[in-house]
């Protein structure tokens, strides 16, 4: 219930076989960096939708990056997973991207403070013991979407990396170039406004 | 411990990074304020939600552009 998070990447997410792929593809085995795109490239897609929340930023991002993953292959050094690597690459690209049309409102290297009444939750209603199960699958995905796109960019960005992609909070300070604290507490609003707009699809009754 | 300290403390006591003896006094505010345990259980499920969503289908024109992209910049006859 309380356990930290066991591993980085679920292990429906990397397959043993990456190693090999990569060692594959480095030596000019095409259909091997083949392979890797196709196994990563809707994972990839979410994530620079859901940072960038534009479908055709998300698209570019997503080009831009696994072309650059295959142009600077030979400086994979192997030392984190293919996909890490691939995903701290697409995360560049995409907050290059938001950045580009949002100038100024993306505060990332900004202190967020954290504090008192601002943060205490309202809208408390049971959601039941499966909330999830009222939707289909589809109706589920626009719902997430559309609550992650509502979020302002430096609390979207910190959810994604360490909730969805399920990055260490160290990772994601490093990629985002945060500190600790600055990732903690964004992490925090980010889950507690997540909540809150989730609450209005799964408090029984539903949505109103 | 309050209700504010609970949620300020929230993510760490989720992600388990809280101290022994914070986290056992969080457990006890718990214990007796509904209103909490419910903030804890529904954050707890929201992002349990969000890291297990899978990602949709790449949309065929997103697929086929990006494999055309590829196609250029990969020795011939790839992809």
């Amino acid at each position: 219930m309380n356990a930290p998070k066991a591993h980085l990447f679920p292990s429906s997410v990397v397959r043993d076989d990456e190693p090999a792929l990569v060692a594959a593809a480095k030596r000019g085995e095409v259909s091997a960096f083949e392979e890797l795109v196709t196994r990563y490239e809707r994972k990839i897609f979410r994530l620079t939708r859901n940072i960038t929340g534009n479908m055709q930023d998300a698209e570019d991002a997503m080009q831009d990056a696994f072309l650059k993953s295959y142009e600077h292959l030979a400086n994979f050094k192997g030392d984190s997973r293919f996909y890490t690597w691939l995903v701290r690459i697409a995360v560049n690209e995409a907050l290059m991207k938001l950045r580009r049309r949002h100038p100024g409102e993306f505060s990332i290297d900004e202190e967020v403070a954290v504090g008192g009444e601002e943060l205490m939750p309202r809208e408390l209603d049971d959601w039941g013991p499966t909330p999830e199960e009222r939707y289909q699958q589809a109706e589920m995905q626009e719902i997430l979407s559309e609550a992650i796109d509502k979020l302002e960019p430096d609390f979207r960005v910190v959810f994604i990396l360490r909730d969805v992609e399920e990055l260490s909070t160290e990772e994601t300070a490093k990629l985002l170039g945060l500190t600790i604290t600055a990732t903690k507490s964004r992490l925090l609003r980010a889950r507690l406004k997540l909540r809150q707009r989730l609450n209005r699809y799964f408090r029984e009754g539903g949505p109103n | 411990m309050n209700c504010k300290h609970v949620i300020r403390e929230l993510s760490n006591y989720i992600d388990g990074d809280l101290d022994p003896a914070l986290k056992q006094e969080l457990e006890r505010h718990l214990a007796h304020c509904e209103d909490c345990t419910m903030v804890v259980d529904q954050t707890r499920k929201t992002i349990q939600i969000f890291s297990g969503s899978e990602p949709v289908n790449l949309p065929s024109d997103v697929k086929s552009r990006l494999h055309d992209a590829l196609h250029k910049k990969l020795p011939e006859g790839s992809l």
